[in-house]
């Protein structure tokens, strides 16, 4: 374990001690890796997409990573594209995503899934006055590597938010060691080369890729991309995932259902059991 | 040593998603000992003379200056093998992929321009090729689409927005992160994370190296004003970088106002202003709405229907050292048409905006205009919109 960088005992009530009690509590409740379902925020309306949100609650979620629609989506694959298009097509815009933020982290604590373009656009400082007014925790920035984040990380810091940095299969281990000193609230370790979306296996090595993570960072490592099954939870959780984050068969789930809201909770339900 | 700037004052650098990060700190390094060897220079040198048919031609185009009133002469891109510009990006960069022994090629492309060339070198290198293109690009450019497929590409349709470049760039950059071990994406302008546009800039400047020797040949002096069209901006960058040290040189880069820029239907982020932002990997001068949705752009050319553009003319812009302006669909018909009737040459639609400016842009001693590709490709949707104007 690494001591943090420029970083005391976070504040208490702050964002970074919001996700950190978050993990405790999911090993607390005898999971053996906290279940993050993601959801795309407005899709498939705001309405129902607020509905989603509680129903990942009921169905037992112990951290909600919201996306914020975005029109050129590089790190997603066919179905979180096409419901942030859709979302987008619908209305959505950041304040309402802000708004959902608000409403969900009354109940379970929300990450918030931003491209950094919205946040640029908005301002560093004025996007995270919003963000940690909304009450989500934390922000991850897809397409902010290391090297860009310094003055988000910054920003972030200064109102106890977690910046949550991404690290890959790709990631060497020196690099791998500059991120996870810097990483607040958890460190998310992409699974498998590639984007977003449902695969048939988890990718070969995913435990290395872990352990490498967990060695490097002082913070929960959690795993997405790829990860759509409750077998497949179970062996993220298996390869030593203090996290398990599901997106795409979440989001698909929302589009193909006549009711949205219980078909997630349903899914969610099962894949909490599977972290038992 | 080669120097590959990530950072262009504010402008530039490397906004992917992680698992990119170690494929282009590899691409840098393998840039930088390419573009330091004098082997890779030599093969490099050697296709671009034999294969592509360079140096291409400086051409005084006369009837051309008797209407604009002073002297016009075009670099003749058009005449390179593939019939754009584009060709000396797509070798250097095929050549670069065998050195870091990918074999899979992935590029993107707009009026096929690139796509062709792309194909084009990895036919002649015996690379795989994949090329990403928007579908309603491939309607308006089909004649590309044809030639790919005869080259050995495979032409992957992208259904996605509008349709176009913005779209195929984002479905390449998606296809570079999952096969990122055994592919290189050679990215057809000056624009994406650090090091492309430097290095699309190293390997598009010998059109500008080439032009400045040949025009003091020729006239015994520089020209007053380097005049481009700008899309991504990779011809206007190799023609402007050896005269941006030439501070009486005026350097013009023509954007598209597609339907008028006060009409938001337009290719023009560097003329119309705006908020900067990050767009397929870099932070530079962006069409997006006040949330940071990046907008559709509009053009009546496929190359320059692009919301974007290169961080090193945002940077020339902001400093000064460069002009943007913008010309519509309708004035840059017309110059093709011109162009064709006055001197015999077809031009690019992408090319027709640079000319449109010049003739109507004011005065000057003497212009030098990159006359980046041929009109072959749009026959069908300029003859199509020319008779809807009357002009033809």
């Amino acid at each position: 374990m690494i001591a943090p960088e420029h970083l005391g005992a976070p504040a208490a009530g702050s964002g970074i001690e919001t996700i950190a009690e978050a993990f405790e509590a999911a090993r607390a409740d005898g999971r053996r890796a906290a279940l993050m379902p993601y959801m795309m925020g407005g899709f498939p309306d705001l309405e129902r997409s607020l509905e989603i949100g509680l129903a990942y609650a009921d169905g037992g979620a112990d951290l909600i990573e919201l996306g914020v629609p975005f029109s050129d989506p590089l790190a997603d694959g066919p179905v979180i594209h096409a419901a942030g298009t859709a979302a987008l097509s619908a209305g959505t815009r950041l304040h309402d995503v802000l708004e959902l933020a608000r409403a969900i982290s009354a109940r379970v604590p929300v990450v918030l899934m931003c491209y950094a373009n919205p946040i640029y656009a908005r301002g560093l400082d004025r996007f995270a006055d919003a963000l940690a007014d909304s009450g989500a925790s934390g922000l991850i920035v897809p397409d902010l590597p290391h090297e860009e984040a310094p003055e988000m990380l910054e920003a972030c810091e200064r109102r106890g938010l977690a910046l949550v940095p991404l690290v890959a299969p790709t990631t060497p281990q020196a690099r791998l060691a500059r991120i996870g000193e810097r990483a607040r609230g958890f460190v998310y370790t992409v699974s498998l080369t590639g984007t977003t979306g449902e695969r048939a296996g988890l990718a070969d090595g995913l435990a290395g890729v872990i352990s490498r993570a967990k060695e490097l960072t002082s913070v929960p490592v959690a795993v997405g991309f790829g990860i759509a099954t409750p077998d497949q939870a179970a062996a993220a959780a298996e390869a030593g995932a203090d996290g398990v984050i599901v997106g795409s068969r979440l989001v698909r789930a929302a589009a193909e259902s006549s009711d949205p809201a219980s078909s997630v909770r349903d899914l969610v339900l099962a894949l909490g059991r599977a972290l038992r | 040593m080669t120097v590959v700037e990530h950072r262009f004052g504010r402008y530039g650098g490397q906004y992917v998603p992680e698992t990119l990060m170690p494929a282009l700190d590899e691409l840098e390094r393998a840039w930088i000992e390419a573009w330091d060897d004098a082997g890779y220079r030599s093969k490099l040198d050697g296709l671009l003379r034999d294969y592509v048919g360079r140096p291409t031609p400086l051409y005084h185009a006369r009837r051309l200056s008797e209407v604009a009133g002073h002297p016009i002469y075009l670099k003749r891109e058009d005449l390179n093998h593939t019939g754009a510009h584009k060709i000396n990006n797509a070798l250097g960069q095929a050549l670069l992929a065998i050195r870091m022994g990918k074999r899979r090629i992935i590029a993107e492309t707009g009026a096929g321009q690139h796509g062709v060339a792309t194909a084009t070198a990895c036919a002649l290198l015996g690379l795989e090729c994949v090329v990403y293109m928007g579908t309603e690009d491939m309607r308006r450019q089909q004649p590309n689409v044809a030639r790919m497929d005869l080259l050995g590409a495979r032409v992957e349709a992208v259904d996605a927005g509008a349709r176009t470049l913005k779209e195929a760039v984002s479905e390449a950059i998606r296809d570079w992160v999952t096969n990122v071990a055994t592919t290189h994406y050679i990215i057809g302008s000056c624009v994406g994370p650090a090091p492309y546009p430097a290095m699309v800039r190293d390997l598009q400047r010998v059109i500008g190296d080439e032009a400045r020797a040949q025009l003091l040949e020729r006239c015994g002096r520089l020209p007053q004003r380097v005049i481009a069209c700008v899309g991504g901006g990779s011809n206007s960058i190799g023609v402007f970088t050896p005269f941006v040290a030439d501070a009486e040189v005026e350097l013009i880069g023509v954007e598209a106002a597609g339907e008028g820029l006060e009409s938001g239907r337009h290719g023009a982020p560097l003329t119309a202003g705006g908020l900067p932002g990050v767009l397929h990997g870099a932070f530079s001068a962006v069409m997006q709405d006040e949330d940071g949705q990046i907008l559709e752009a509009h053009s009546i050319s496929a190359g320059l229907d692009y919301p974007g553009s290169g961080p090193e003319h945002a940077w020339l812009r902001d400093s000064g050292r460069a002009r943007y302006v913008a010309v519509t669909d309708r004035e840059a018909l017309a110059a093709f048409a011109r162009t064709a009737r006055l001197e015999g040459i077809i031009p690019a639609l992408e090319s027709a905006h640079a000319v449109a400016w010049a003739l109507s842009g004011g005065s000057s001693d003497l212009d030098l205009i990159c006359l980046s590709g041929r009109g072959d490709k749009d026959l069908a949707e300029a003859i199509a919109h020319l008779e809807s104007i009357g002009e033809q």
